[in-house]
């Protein structure tokens, strides 16, 4: 927009509410916006002008804090949510779902919405931190157009608490050129390989869950065990295991992408934009097992803006919105009116939705390991081995 | 206004930033050491002695800490030394605010984005390629103990070079000529007036830069890759992954007072060290 006397109508809605909130003049205000010279024009093509703010759906605020995960919305999204409500949409972003609740737990996070994944949501209840929904105010959410095996999860005794955002899998991430071209799909061989040829070259995720879950599928235990025997036999492997690896880190993708790393634990989302920019790099779930999990929109009890909250999970919910998430961010969606709308070759990309009888052989994580200090304690004593 | 009133008065800012800041949060954080974890993480009130028993679970993050943040102090003062001597003794003054200022500069970007940059230099597309021009192939810097050396070194040398560019620049540049004039050669000129004239400097730098490394976490999270674990990287997981509160806090504890221990020996050396020389004051 080369036209000096332009202004966009996001860049104008950042000067009024700039405005009323004092932080500039009325002239400096009226000069940028060229509204000193257009007034009457403006009160045509904005009805709702008015110097108290009475913009379309401004009663909400000017403002939603959003807490999320990395590389997980379509930045353009918050902009259409913008112009179209006048709040802005403030993004902080998390490495864990023990962080989050961490965060909630010490109390005043200041969050509107966040974005907790299935295993959690129990303990959010039980510990009073989750506000149930009212659905009144979600229009654009309907139960039925969810398949069930990733909705089921917000729902606690019969009461909707988080509606679904996306699912995915945790599984292998290799870079085949330096396995004759040939993925890695298995957990045993994701740790034998590491302290044989693959050593110096793997990294595991600075997470109990999907790092001790990976330990655990090697011995063909469940992902999910709190048991001490097999707690034990995953710990010595991952002990052993330690000196091979080039890094226990959850931002995984700048290493893959630079050739220092081959082969990592690896979520849906990042296993298909690294495969879709360096195609040597293959995803794989692991034959024994590995996790299945779906995150969702959730407000947490006290939030600050509730009626801005509202507002943005059922934008989020709007299918079209929703499929410019998936293709902006690559992880699926259980929203059969979502999937509509989304090209084929998403909808048939292996990465993104696998054959059915592979999700059979994942776990959703379980509420007993977020809280079991057992496996908290096992992955310190990892890290500073 | 008696005088006393008036000292009261005076004092009264910083007593309050004392206690507000300080006093009450590092009592909070004794309580809680006696405390033990919630079901789901966080803390419920109690009076154990088990969260110090658990002590020697992290022995390994103290030993680490008190490892690496001595060498890097050392590493710090090695590198910083030479530059706050070029600065303060044979820069022209013309350009020695010039390169002062180019001595903070890096401060003025976040030190998240700079050790950021550090991966860069140091991954495998970075410094090792260069080598690998060289016929030194296969060099690994990154998430590895010097990488994070590296790192600790480049963040804290401001802080090094500042507090002995003071000392030395208070240094009356005619001692180092009478030296010479009573015939020291210049190693021996430094060995005998500059140096034991910087020591001052010298303390306050290794003081500032040991203390901040001894709760480091993030050079060692980023430039470590996790690998590398401190006291402070512990302390963040007790916290913000296992929610483990009470244990967090007597960790906290813990490091307290092996910081007091430290630093109190540190200072005896120092005054030792001084206490032949009347003209050398420390802190």
């Amino acid at each position: 927009m080369k036209d000096r006397s332009y202004i966009s109508k996001r860049k104008f809605m950042e000067e009024l509410r700039r405005y009323e909130k004092g932080s500039v003049t009325r002239r400096h205000f009226l000069g940028v916006t060229g509204l000193g010279t257009a007034t009457a024009v403006m009160a045509g093509a904005f009805p709702g002008l008015r110097p108290s703010s009475a913009l379309a759906g401004s009663h909400i605020g000017d403002r939603v804090v959003l807490a999320t995960w990395p590389n997980y919305h379509d930045p353009e999204n918050f902009e259409i949510f913008t112009d179209q409500t006048g709040a802005f949409t403030q993004v902080n972003v998390f490495g864990s779902n023990e962080e989050m609740l961490a965060k909630l737990q010490a109390g005043g996070s200041g969050w509107d919405v966040y974005v907790p994944t299935n295993y959690t949501i129990t303990t959010y209840v039980e510990e009073d931190l989750i506000e149930p929904l009212d659905l009144s105010k979600l229009p654009n959410y309907d139960p039925d157009a969810f398949d069930p095996r990733f909705a089921d999860a917000g729902i606690v005794d019969g009461v909707v608490y988080a509606v679904p955002k996306n699912w995915g899998t945790t599984g292998i991430a290799s870079n085949t050129s330096h396995n004759g071209g040939a993925a890695i799909d298995s957990w045993k061989d994701f740790f034998d390989r590491t302290m044989d040829d693959f050593s110096g070259r793997t990294m595991v995720h600075d997470y109990q869950l999907t790092t001790i879950g990976a330990a655990l599928n090697y011995h063909g235990y469940s992902f999910n065990s709190v048991d001490e025997a097999e707690l034990a036999d995953a710990e010595k492997l991952l002990i052993n295991v330690k000196p091979h690896l080039f890094a226990i880190t959850s931002d995984y993708q700048p290493a893959m992408r630079s050739g220092d790393a081959w082969l990592t634990i690896c979520w849906t989302g990042d296993g298909k934009q690294l495969n879709t920019d360096i195609p040597e790099i293959a995803f794989a779930l692991g034959k024994e097992g590995g996790e299945l999990w779906s995150d969702y929109y959730a407000i947490p009890k006290g939030a600050p803006h509730m009626e801005a909250a509202y507002a943005l999970i059922n934008f989020m919910l709007d299918p079209e919105v929703n499929a410019r998430e998936v293709l902006a961010h690559g992880y699926p969606v259980a929203d059969s009116r979502t999937n509509a709308l989304l090209p084929e070759e998403i909808l048939n990309d292996p990465i993104l939705y696998p054959a059915a009888e592979r999700l059979d052989a994942l776990e959703f994580g379980a509420a007993a390991t977020l809280t079991d200090p057992n496996r908290a304690e096992l992955l310190a004593r990892f890290k500073s081995a | 206004m008696t005088e006393r009133e008036r000292n009261w008065l005076l004092v009264a800012p910083a007593g309050a930033w004392l206690l507000v800041m300080l006093v009450l949060p590092l009592s909070v954080v004794l309580i809680f050491s006696f405390g033990e974890r919630a079901p789901a993480g966080g803390w419920v009130p109690a009076f154990t002695l088990e969260q110090y028993a658990n002590l020697p679970a992290r022995l390994t993050a103290f030993q680490n800490t008190l490892t690496l943040a001595p060498l890097g102090t050392l590493a710090a003062l090695i590198i910083a030394y030479p530059l706050a001597y070029q600065l303060a003794v044979r820069t022209d003054p013309k350009w020695k605010t010039i390169l002062l200022v180019l001595v903070i500069v890096p401060f003025w970007t976040s030190i998240l984005i700079r050790s950021y940059a550090w991966i860069f230099i140091l991954g495998g597309q970075g410094l090792p390629a260069l080598l690998g021009v060289f016929g030194f192939e296969g060099v690994r810097l990154i998430y590895t103990p010097f990488a994070v050396t590296v790192g600790i070194v480049y963040g804290y040398l401001p802080l090094m070079v500042f507090p002995i560019y003071v000392a030395l620049d208070r240094l009356d540049k005619r001692l180092l000529e009478a030296s010479s004039d009573l015939g020291a050669r210049p190693l021996t000129t430094f060995l005998r007036v500059t140096l034991p004239m910087s020591i001052s400097g010298i303390a306050t730098g290794c003081m500032l830069v040991f203390i901040l490394l001894m709760g480091e976490f993030l050079i060692p999270a980023l430039l470590g890759g996790g690998k590398v674990f401190f006291v402070g990287n512990a302390l963040v997981d007790l916290f913000l992954q296992s929610r483990n509160w009470a244990f967090g806090s007597a960790v906290a504890v813990m490091l307290i007072l092996v910081m007091l221990v430290t630093v109190t020996i540190y200072m005896r050396l120092i005054a030792r060290l001084s206490a032949t020389r009347e003209d050398v004051s420390i802190m």
